[in-house]
């Protein structure tokens, strides 16, 4: 079947099996790399995209199915091109260390994006519950957490920040009080 | 970022300040570039290797009918174990001799998983079709799952070797029995079990091969070490190392299942050369989750025996550790499990032994920690429960027990010299920064009112043996005329950072800046000889390798330029501020910079380094859990985690280590576990079961900092990439029973799922009502 998919603004065409999956028309017919695939069950979320402008696990979706659709992958982020950093998000990942191995950083990047898009008054507990569906063995989340706010302008320190001026080094924040729900 | 104390006072230095990563502008840009992403022209028209994988796990192989596959759309040949001519091998050498592992299996297969036969397409996806094609007929024998059943020997993975016991390695010496504890006023002993877990790197394995005119093989893997690797897979195949080439593209991750070669490896370059075109293979996540070696598995007996005050005066470990189906690293781990076995405590009897047993899983080998975690858990179970038992806070029994700093360098009773070590301090510290006391009056407050959500305090003092594995190292730092610096190392960063790293403790020598700098590594022409990154080693013995080779380069330099400024060698120095070398205290006179010595001579040094003994980094954390005592479900709520591991180079690699690893070991105790069932069947063996935790389930970590120099190198250095893994296990499995201690629960082994929880709050409560 012949597809027509515009990827990172580009026109792209292909006649491929109608069984090839997005992640695999990216990475074999355009030769587009960074796109990683971790997982057969759409669990990892490595291989997320933006296809008109929502994160998608393109493991999951046919090429086929976004035929006439955008698709972003984080090679078309602002400056990628020219190896820059001209993204918010991509920039927070390395000030902040978000990343490690580097195999979960493509997915997770278009993920905090579409998340930032979604959300633009992000807390560290949405943050968490956003990026449910990515995962890293190298950070422990701590610092990509810390990279999502920063990219959406949020400080991340904050909540520590209350404690310590508050200067009772007691009940850390977000404790329940013993009952019901937090 | 907060500030450092440096214990080593270096003014204008970059040693210890946070600079981020060099790498990461590719990585975020292009993406790194990883095995299965190489479009390298020596790999132009390669097969796909799709291998047929067995459904049981214990069976005869009565025949394999591959006629169907051999025609089906895009195949180009099936193999099977009886066309393959790579010997069977022993992959740990002081394993049972029997117990070898045929490269495709022939008439018997043993786990779930093994490799049967092999398909060759011209296309990946016409590899999964044709693989279904291939008829394989098995006779089911019984299973082996678990270790005690393995011990009993009803059930033999090897006839030929007439036992399951792997090897005799761990046997102790005279065992005390009894007699250990004589002295005790109080014995408590009990069972437990550190679960198998899967090291599941976000890559899986891969790797490609090609065969050069010139009768050399080149393998491009994912691996932690490409020099041994290619050591073992020229062994396999009866290869001289000199022909075979191992290169390694970026590695997305390992935590220790990659160290060394895979099997498979060794598969791909075989078949590559039989059908004369290079070879890819890229495992899918759930032949990985079955393929790959796993860690941990161990099912542990405690006992530990004391005074009333709390003195802790004797502790046995007796350990039964699962080799899985054909024995390999994890073979040896017990050795560092019983090493290590007394912890931070000076206690003046210890016994331990070990047996290692073959079952009907998947190999094991190590995890991030590999042996050290196992011990601790242990030793911080046990005297938790030693607390309970005299009613004694966890916190001060472990202060009152601790070696002491005067007592370093200590020999343990384990047999392990440790170099350096602040014990008490570092459970101070922690405890300081969590407001243990006033946890601990929350806790109480919840338990009086009877709270639903009881509060669960956990503390683990630890220490651990880095850079244990391998002692050398080496570097090779090189200056070119353009002013740019190579650095070559044996030494394999899978997201270390060792890009960052070397770079700045080159530039700290050469006075050239960190952006000039290019490290390389893990291709074996280039450098022949390393042992990669495993153990948390890579600092102290690469790192360090990097820092004296610059040292030498500078003498090097100083040497040459003595003749160009026609001055004596002892009155010039580098001239940090921009990579010169000028004479001593004579602002504007004549000098001579690096790249132009280098311009003149190949400026150069190779440097090898044997530290000759492994560090021993050490901490203590402090885990805060909820349990929410009606559906047993635990939330770890904060932990502070103190993990000392001496002169920190790089703070933003340093605790991005921390972080990883302590999630990993929040990841074992509340939600990660290995299961088979009891015909070997995996349970677990893709990421829809395997309980792999996202950022929803875990805290941000508070990090507290010490910074306690080792002996052993002249930087200070220890390893700390295992570090998190090993100090947060124990402190938040602790905390999960200790917030329902009260209600009489002593022990629940780990993952600390809602219904173990839940179950074992019933059965207490059914105990105290008879």
């Amino acid at each position: 079947m012949k597809v027509e998919i515009t990827v990172n603004g580009e026109r792209t065409s292909h006649d491929v099996e109608p069984r090839t999956l997005l992640a695999h028309y990216l990475r074999e017919n355009l030769g587009l790399k960074a796109t990683n695939i971790g997982c057969d069950t759409t669990s990892c979320g490595a291989c997320t995209v933006l296809v008109d402008g929502e994160s998608v696990k393109s493991c999951t979706v046919l090429a086929v199915q976004t035929d006439q659709q955008s698709v972003t992958t984080m090679e078309g982020l602002d400056g990628a091109a020219q190896g820059e950093l001209g993204h918010p998000v991509t920039k927070a990942f390395r000030e902040e260390h978000g990343l490690q191995c580097g195999f979960c950083t493509p997915g997770m990047v278009m993920s905090a994006i579409s998340l930032i898009e979604e959300n633009p008054d992000l807390t560290e507990k949405d943050v968490r519950e956003g990026l449910e569906g990515n995962l890293c063995r190298c950070t422990g989340y701590h610092n990509i957490v810390r990279a999502v706010l920063v990219a959406a302008g949020k400080d991340p320190d904050a909540a520590q920040r209350v404690e310590a001026e508050s200067g009772e080094r007691t009940m850390a924040p977000g404790f329940s009080t013993g009952e019901g729900d937090k | 970022m907060r500030p450092r104390a440096g214990l080593v006072s270096r003014p204008m230095s970059i040693l210890g300040t946070r600079v981020v990563r060099t790498e990461d502008p590719v990585f975020l840009t292009r993406g790194a570039t990883y095995t299965d992403d190489l479009t390298d022209e020596r790999l132009t028209g390669a097969l796909h290797l799709t291998l047929v994988r067995s459904p049981l796990a214990h069976a005869t192989i009565n025949s394999i009918d591959v006629e169907e596959a051999r025609n089906a759309p895009g195949v180009v040949a099936v193999f099977t174990g009886a066309d393959c001519d790579i010997a069977p091998a022993l992959l740990f050498p002081a394993a049972n001799k029997a117990m070898v592992r045929p490269f495709l299996a022939t008439d018997r297969v043993r786990y779930v998983g093994e490799a049967v036969a092999a398909v060759l397409t011209e296309e990946a996806y016409q590899g999964e079709d044709a693989a279904d094609l291939v008829d394989v007929d098995y006779e089911p024998l019984d299973a082996v799952v678990g270790m005690k059943e393995a011990l009993k020997d009803e059930i033999l993975l090897f006839p030929e070797a007439g036992t399951n016991t792997v090897t005799g390695m761990h046997l102790a010496k005279e065992d005390p029995g009894d007699e250990l504890f004589a002295d005790c006023e109080v014995v408590v002993s009990r069972e437990i079990v550190n679960q198998r877990v899967a090291a599941a790197p976000l890559e899986t394995r891969a790797a490609s091969a090609y065969w050069g005119e010139d009768g050399r093989c080149t393998i491009f893997c994912s691996t932690q070490n490409a020099q041994s690797a290619r050591d073992e897979v020229a062994a396999w195949m009866g290869m001289d190392a000199k022909d075979l080439r191992l290169i390694l593209p970026d590695v997305g991750g390992g935590f220790g299942a990659k160290i060394g070669a895979d099997p498979e490896f060794a598969l791909v370059a075989w078949l590559s050369k039989k059908v004369g075109r290079p070879v890819r293979w890229n495992e899918s996540r759930s032949e990985n989750m079955t393929g790959m070696v796993q860690g941990r598995g161990q099912v542990q007996k405690i006992t530990i025996g004391g005074d009333r005050d709390g003195t802790v005066k004797a502790y046995r470990l007796d350990v039964v550790a699962d080799a899985g189906a054909y024995p390999r690293l994890g073979v040896v781990l017990p050795m560092f499990t019983r090493m290590m076995a007394p912890g931070t405590y000076d206690i003046p009897k210890v016994f331990s032994s070990a047996q290692v047993v073959a079952t009907n899983t998947t190999s094991t080998a190590a995890y991030r920690g590999a042996g050290r975690p196992e011990a601790t858990q242990a030793i911080e179970r046990a005297m938790d429960l030693f607390a309970d038992e005299i009613g004694m806070d966890p916190a001060e029994l472990r202060k009152k027990n601790v070696i002491k700093p005067e007592q370093f360098p200590f020999t343990t009773k384990g047999g392990a010299e440790y170099d350096s070590g602040e014990y008490a301090k570092a459970i101070d510290l922690a405890c300081q920064a969590a407001d243990y006391e006033g946890l601990r009056a929350e806790q109480a407050r919840r338990r009086e009112r009877g709270d639903a959500l009881q509060l669960g305090i956990g503390v683990s003092s630890y220490v651990e043996i880095t850079g244990g594995g391998a002692f050398v190292e080496n570097a090779t730092v090189q200056v070119h005329a353009d002013g740019t610096v190579t650095v070559l190392t044996g030494t394999s960063p899978h997201g270390q950072g060792h890009a960052t790293a070397w770079a700045m403790l080159a530039s700290e020598e050469l006075g050239i800046p960190v952006e000039k700098i290019t490290v390389k590594h893990g291709d074996t022409d280039l450098i022949p000889t390393g042992a990669g990154t495993m153990g948390s080693r890579s600092l102290q013995t690469g790192g360090v390798a990097v820092h004296n080779a610059a040292v030498e380069l500078v003498e090097l330099a100083k040497q040459r330029a003595a003749d160009v400024l026609e001055a004596n060698v002892d009155d010039l120095e580098l001239d940090k501020a921009n990579g010169s070398i000028v004479v001593k205290g004579a602002p504007g006179a004549k000098s001579v910079s690096l790249a132009d010595l280098a311009g003149q001579e190949e400026l150069k040094v190779f440097h090898e380094w044997d530290a000759k003994k492994p560090t021993f980094p050490f901490g203590a954390h402090v885990a805060v859990v909820e349990v929410d005592v009606e559906s047993g479900k635990a939330t770890v709520e904060r932990i502070w985690a103190l993990d000392d591991a001496g002169p920190i180079l790089n703070p933003l690699i340093f605790d991005g280590q921390r972080h990883g690893g302590i999630a990993q070991g929040i990841a074992q105790a509340m939600l990660e576990e290995v299961v088979f069932d009891p015909e070997g069947q995996p349970l677990t063996a893709t990421f829809a079961d395997y309980g792999i935790p996202s950022a929803a389930e875990l805290p941000s970590f508070d990090l507290v900092s010490m910074e306690t120099p080792t002996t052993i190198n002249s930087m200070g250095y220890k390893g700390v990439g295992e570090a998190g893994t090993i100090g947060s296990c124990p402190a938040v499995h602790n905390a999960v029973i200790d917030a329902v201690s009260h209600l009489g629960v002593r022990h629940i082994d780990m993952p600390l799922t809602p219904v173990r929880v839940w179950t074992a709050i019933h059965e207490a409560q059914k105990e105290s009502a008879k």
